[in-house]
């Protein structure tokens, strides 16, 4: 599962060699992140997001285990519990406002993650089972996110889990006893807080398990690289350990200072001021949003506004919001072309940015309020996200014609020295 | 046949999408949005400068007083700080004693019950307890304020966009309404019981103008004037206070851990590129 | 010719040079490790007492209504606490006792203030397992010594609520309190 020459695990210290010949933890790590994993050496900046998401999660989880010890989740004193942790526990607000910041910095390595992914073509064979494992893992954080969001239960909160179950109201006959079982209720109260909360803390452990699967299936194959081309000889590589940990290192340090200048002297930025009044089933805010990272999914949501024959415009975009992320568990089959970096694929490359502005536009359509222009404008941008994956990249891959691959990761890298 | 259901699929969902754009558009083209009061005369906050702001901001001790007595002497007759507790007056200067005697003399006294009855009862505040507003629920709040829930201020500051410079506008900024608005939406005359307040989003709030004269509140000897301009100011920066006492330790804090995580990344910077010199990539 | 590795003729890898990025690894190594120790310090301390219940870790508590023989539990830190207002008759019991010869040896004198012997004001905690004795509740059990008893392993305590029989170690503890005047006590 591995090059042939990557180097094996000797331990020197007795009690290693004890260790390993016992439970042979210490040699997994060492292949898995250690000088046992030999990578390609032309990874660039980008390639450093895989591991800032586990850092975020890390960070997510050692948060939010403190933030429990303190949290109550009922919804009579929930939205007081978290003013007590902000103001009485000891480096409460400190906590706090890590754990919320925490989520935004999460998301936003992930979807640089992703969009790597996307341009450099580490969704194509032999890697689709890191693909599929990964989209598996943004769901979870979907879901998770979501339901950490309600538990201040706040307005946006309480108004949030009342849209999105919502959601599945839109589904014809069962949607309504779905909508209620998923309340525990008629709309979002106590039975719904405690099993979000529940499952808000189950879920990032489910996440990491699938963080070890991901990693694992990407060590199949062993990474992907800027150019695309596949390892084939020991040159190409360099171990893990210590050229990508020192790299990874500096790449947590320029993180942490993104995420210190967040939670030190913006911490409410990316929030929104109305989560600071208490859920009241009595008043709706002017304008319901999600957190930013679910703006884009929100437009396309927002944008189905007029009836398809029998299907209500409401079905339509929940079904179209769905779609919109599962439609990525197929890109590994409707993008065929042989070449997978972006770098030596001219027209794929150009649709790729059109498509990040697009996405960049269906974010600012979804923040937004639900009012004209933003509609017509989140209504074209989704069509244009619709229409790249699943009629644009299909065709691409027939009709493009790639540039000259190098021949090797070390050609490329001699020829970028010379 | 993946392809072949990708490309139907995406040419429905597009398709739809812009045929939904070109109807909604074409509407939109013909018929615009009329412009509203609301739109026209709503005022984004004013510009105004308070001590916290910015990364190293702090808050001034006597500012946050003067604020805490506009509030005690003006906004608490509606209003309570139920996330605040008297204890933590402290913390913007008034000594443990001094608390004692604010919470002590608090008009708006603590629900309890008789030690010898086990009625109902209200008993005095301690510092431990939250600052009380003047209604014992939200039905009496609003049976006493023309069926208007005076909010609770301890968040207020952080529940508002731009929140400090919005209360202050709020505060100082109430005003007759202006006769170009009644002239162009005469079905926008601010309601009998409400109150026009361009800060406001609907222009209309139902809080009468609570600071509405100088010298409202008498200030100590050696602060400024106690204009309503500096008394909505000084109630501002204190309800900020209330909303976020731990913003100093934030900034102290997050100076120290942003020198700290400079220094470690240039090292970790240094270490990588030395790391990597024999390396070509 | 380009190549992959420079050599060591280049002089790019000289003795020095290795040196100087020992040093870099080592300094920024141990950066992280301080960095880390330190986010460890709000991690751990945030488990301590928390401002709402340090502002509550001291009372005060109204006496006035006392009678003589009688004794009230009032809660404290989230634990019990006697006040007991002795009759001379209880003080005079409790004095008979030579205090050399108990467990856990006071005399009445040390475990109340000067002038105010009358007032015992002891944790309601049996310094057994913890539990909470009878004897301060009107008509409660009061045991043999005529103080407290505890009815989990049964231990008796006197008058001045010293351990006399029984498995406890220790007389009833006596919180920190001062009279804040006659009729006001703060404890703690």
């Amino acid at each position: 599962m591995s090059f042939p020459w990557a180097k094996e695990y000797k331990p020197q210290n007795p009690v290693m060699q004890w260790l390993d010949s016992r439970l042979p933890l210490p040699r997994f790590v060492f292949n898995a992140v250690g000088a046992g994993y030999p990578v390609p050496r032309n990874l660039n900046y980008f390639w450093n997001f895989g591991v800032l998401s586990g850092a975020a999660l890390g960070i997510q989880i050692i948060t939010g285990i403190i933030l429990a010890m303190h949290f109550a989740a009922n919804g009579a004193i929930a939205f007081d519990s978290v003013e007590h942790i902000m103001r009485d526990v000891n480096s409460g607000w400190l906590l706090r406002y890590a754990h919320a910041n925490g989520a935004s910095m999460f998301f936003i390595v992930v979807y640089l993650h992703i969009f790597r992914g996307l341009f450099y073509g580490s969704y194509k064979a032999p890697r689709e089972m890191v693909w599929l494992l990964g989209l598996v893992i943004f769901l979870l954080m979907m879901a998770t996110a979501f339901m950490g969001y309600v538990l201040p239960w706040g307005q946006m909160s309480f108004w949030g889990a009342k849209v999105i179950t919502g959601l599945f109201g839109a589904i014809p006959l069962v949607g309504e006893p779905i909508q209620t079982w998923l309340l525990g209720g008629f709309a979002p109260d106590n039975a719904a807080l405690n099993r979000f909360f529940s499952l808000h803390y189950l879920l990032p452990f489910v996440i990491a398990g699938v963080i070890i699967l991901h990693i694992w299936a990407l060590h199949i194959p062993g990474s992907s690289n800027p150019t695309g081309v596949e390892v084939k000889s020991e040159q190409d590589t360099v171990p893990f350990h210590p050229y990508y940990t020192a790299k990874d290192g500096f790449g947590l340090g320029v993180f942490l200072i993104v995420f210190a200048i967040l939670l030190f002297f913006a911490p409410n930025y990316l929030g929104h001021p109305d989560n600071y009044i208490p859920a009241n089933p009595m008043s709706t805010p002017a304008h319901i949003v999600p957190e930013w990272y679910f703006w884009p999914f929100y437009a396309i949501l927002r944008a189905f506004t007029v009836d398809f024959l029998f299907i209500p415009a409401k079905l339509l975009g929940v079904i179209a919001m769905f779609a919109s992320i599962l439609l990525l568990f197929f890109l590994p089959w409707l993008d065929n072309s042989p070449v997978r970096s972006g770098h030596y694929r001219p027209l794929f490359r150009q649709f790729f940015w059109v498509l990040c502005v697009d996405v960049l536009i269906l974010g600012y359509c979804g923040g937004a309020p639900a009012a004209e222009p933003f509609v017509m404008i989140s209504q074209v941008a989704a069509a244009y996200y619709f229409a790249h994956f699943l009629i644009i990249l299909p065709i691409i891959s027939k009709i493009e014609k790639p540039a000259p691959l190098p021949a090797s990761i070390t050609e490329a890298v001699l020829a970028k020295q010379a | 046949m993946v392809r072949l259901i990708a490309a139907i699929v995406g040419l429905f969902f597009s398709g739809w999408l812009l045929v939904s754009a070109v109807l909604g558009g074409t509407a939109y083209i013909s018929e615009p949005p009329a412009a509203t009061a609301e739109s026209l005369f709503h005022k984004h906050p004013k510009e105004v400068e308070f001590s916290f702001e910015g990364p190293l901001g702090k808050y001034d001790r006597a500012q946050l007083q003067r604020g805490f007595q506009v509030y005690k002497e003006v906004c608490s007759a509606c209003h309570g700080l139920a996330q605040v507790a008297f204890r933590d007056l402290q913390q913007i200067g008034y000594s443990e004693g001094a608390v004692k005697k604010i919470a002590a003399d608090w008009p708006n006294q603590i629900a309890s019950i008789d030690p010898a009855t086990g009625e109902a009862a209200t008993r005095k505040a301690l510092p431990t307890d939250k600052i009380a507003g003047p209604y014992p629920n939200d039905v009496a709040a609003r049976a006493a304020n023309n069926n208007a829930l005076p909010p609770d201020l301890s968040l207020i500051a952080k529940a508002r966009h731009e929140g400090p410079a919005y209360l202050y506008s709020l505060l100082s900024g109430y005003e007759a309404q202006p006769a170009e608005l009644l002239k162009q939406f005469p079905e926008a005359k601010t309601p009998n019981g409400l109150h026009y307040n361009p800060y406001f989003a609907t222009l209309n709030l139902a809080m009468p103008q609570p600071l509405t004269s100088d010298g409202q509140v008498t200030y100590a000897d050696g602060n400024p004037k106690p204009t309503v301009d500096q008394m909505s100011k000084d109630v501002a920066a204190f309800l900020t206070w209330a909303a976020e006492p731990k913003l100093e330790n934030r900034h102290r804090t997050g100076l120290g851990v942003l020198i700290f995580l400079l220094m470690a990344t240039g090292l970790a910077f240094m270490s990588y590129k030395s790391i990597w010199a024999d390396k070509k990539h | 010719m380009a190549t992959l590795e420079p050599s060591a003729e280049n002089g790019d890898i000289s003795e020095a040079g290795v040196r100087r990025r020992d040093f870099i690894n080592i300094a920024a190594v141990s950066f992280a490790g301080v960095g880390a120790g330190t986010i460890l310090i709000p991690l751990v301390n945030q488990m301590n007492p928390s401002a709402d219940v340090l502002a509550l870790a001291s009372i005060e508590v109204d006496i006035s209504a006392i009678q003589a023989g009688q004794a009230i539990k009032t809660m404290w830190r989230k634990q019990p606490v006697f006040i007991r207002n002795l009759t001379p008759e209880e003080i005079a019991a409790a004095e008979k006792v030579d205090a050399s010869s108990l467990r856990d040896p006071e005399t009445l004198e040390q475990r109340t203030k000067e002038g105010k012997k009358n007032w015992l004001i002891t944790k309601g905690v049996c310094t057994h397992l913890g539990c909470v004795p009878l004897g301060a509740g009107e008509g409660e059990v009061k045991g043999e010594f005529g103080g407290y008893f505890c009815p989990c392993h049964g231990s008796f305590y006197d008058t001045a609520a010293r351990i006399r029989k029984g498995p406890a170690p220790k007389n009833l503890e006596v919180p920190e309190y001062v009279f804040k005047s006659d009729t006001v006590v703060q404890i703690g």
